[in-house]
């Protein structure tokens, strides 16, 4: 089983040594054409709005919707988050527009503010060591689950074939996340 | 229990940088030009690299005035420069609030021996380095993230090519020598030993390490990227070129596929002319930015 990892600007090799931890062979993917190759993407942390403009420019706004339409898998982390969320405070901006979420930039303030913590992940951990680095967070969920909260602010959620979470999940070298996203490829392959 | 400015919180923010372009800027004004190109970052300053060469004298930390500036016009993440040894310039960029702070040899050093010990900040620091016991030592201060000095301000590669090329080659001597060697070269290189092990083991820095210094063209970014850049950082190469907006881009794109070259040859067309330029070897040595930083 092949994951790909959106590698146009963020922190893609740590997401590609975790997908391999959990078990699946990574794919960097820079070129639309590439996701005919894979079952499941992630939509790395970095700056979404450097990421967004390479979307735009190379087509993957288009490919990935697609991609989602036919049910494969998407994770979005931090960046990852706001670029697939239908709606983002403050701004009639709306990059992929996939799950059915409401979300905050920056969220926690500046990177003086940044922080990690221990959360309790519904379903995957009671531990996991969560780091957030200039985080956005979920403000509402408005179809699908609430996998986490911190300090009441949604930070991890599921809504059938999307995932996402406001935290960096590939800083750390815990493969829980990882794995529970292979085993979500895995059910929507069959 | 939730804790911040931790090694991992601090390195973890440059990661999300990799593969960008942090550019910079002087105004609320260059800053939105930079954020709409898609630099991941930017670097709020009083002058360019460039024309702090021009100036002349002694250059210190930026008037907050439009260290603010820039972070109100942007949501991307601002650093910005403190000099080298200047710990209260730094804690008052820091109690301003930037992501990140550069403790730049472009900026005149205030402390010929020690430079700023990084530890006991929350906010990360970027510094540059000529080759790996400079890195290394930079890292042992606490320094998040590196970039090669290059030359500031000349638009000349040359000596970013330089520093990237040093260091590269001599992590992979590091990592092919027997353990038992690794003392010695900590010591031949003036670097920590635990770091040198690190690079020993898994044959790259514990942090992330982009180019800087010379940087002015889209070629020049994909030259950088190919020699093992995590990301660039072009100082006076966008704002001095005679189109900055299409500069901007043509780097983002370049810096991202850095590997076509078809692509390339298109974003390179009609951009215009690049910043003047400086052959290295006409700067005296007291001209140079690089020998700064010890």
């Amino acid at each position: 089983m092949k994951i790909g990892v959106l590698a146009l600007q963020g922190a893609v090799a740590e997401h590609m040594r975790m997908i391999e931890m959990a078990g699946a062979e990574a794919v960097a993917i820079k070129k639309v054409e590439q996701l005919d190759e894979i079952q499941g993407i992630i939509i790395p942390g970095g700056e979404s709005t450097a990421i967004s403009k390479l979307m735009n420019k190379y087509g993957f706004i288009d490919a990935l919707i697609d991609f989602s339409n036919k049910k494969k898998p998407v994770f979005g982390t931090c960046a990852g988050l706001i670029l697939i969320a239908k709606e983002i405070n403050g701004t009639d901006t709306v990059h992929l527009g996939l799950m059915d979420t409401k979300v905050e930039r920056n969220a926690f303030g500046r990177q003086k503010e940044s922080f990690e913590v221990d959360l309790e992940i519904k379903g995957i951990a009671e531990d996991f060591r969560a780091v957030f680095i200039r985080a956005p967070y979920i403000m509402e969920v408005f179809r699908g689950e609430v996998l986490a909260t911190f300090e009441d602010k949604i930070v991890a959620a599921r809504d059938g074939h999307l995932l996402a979470t406001a935290f960096h999940p590939e800083l750390t070298l815990d493969p829980r996340i990882h794995r529970y996203f292979v085993e979500m490829v895995k059910e929507y392959q069959s | 229990m939730v804790e911040q400015g931790t090694t991992r919180v601090k390195r973890g923010m440059a990661e999300m940088q990799k593969g960008g372009v942090i550019m910079d800027v002087v105004n609320a004004e260059q800053a939105k030009i930079a954020e709409a190109a898609g630099a991941v970052a930017v670097m709020a300053l009083e002058r360019v690299p460039a024309d702090i060469r021009a100036a002349g004298g002694v250059a210190r930390m930026a008037d907050p005035t439009i260290v603010e500036e820039v972070m109100k016009a942007v949501s991307i993440p601002v650093m910005a420069k403190a000099r080298i040894g200047h710990f209260v310039e730094a804690r008052i960029l820091e109690a301003m609030g930037v992501d990140y702070i550069d403790e730049s040899e472009v900026l005149t050093p205030a402390d010929e021996v020690y430079h700023i010990n990084k530890q006991e900040f929350t906010v990360p620091f970027v510094n540059g380095a000529r080759d790996l016991g400079e890195a290394l030592r930079r890292i042992g201060e606490g320094s998040s993230m590196l970039r090669t000095k290059g030359e500031p301000g000349t638009g000349n590669v040359v000596e970013a090519v330089r520093h990237m090329r040093t260091m590269m080659s001599q992590m992979r001597k590091v990592q092919g020598m027997s353990k038992d060697e690794l003392m010695n070269e900590a010591k031949v290189l003036g670097a920590p030993y635990e770091l040198l092990l690190y690079v020993h083991e898994h044959g790259k820095l514990p942090v992330v390490n982009f180019a800087a210094g010379g940087i002015s063209t889209p070629a020049d970014a994909a030259l950088m990227m190919q020699l093992g850049a995590d990301g660039v950082f072009v100082g006076s190469g966008i704002f001095k070129s005679e189109n900055p907006e299409k500069f901007a881009k043509a780097i983002v794109e370049a810096t991202t596929h850095y590997t076509d070259y078809v692509l390339m040859a298109e974003l390179s067309k009609g951009l215009g002319n690049p910043m003047k330029g400086i052959e290295i070897s006409t700067l005296t040595e007291n001209e140079k930015m690089a020998k700064r930083g010890w």
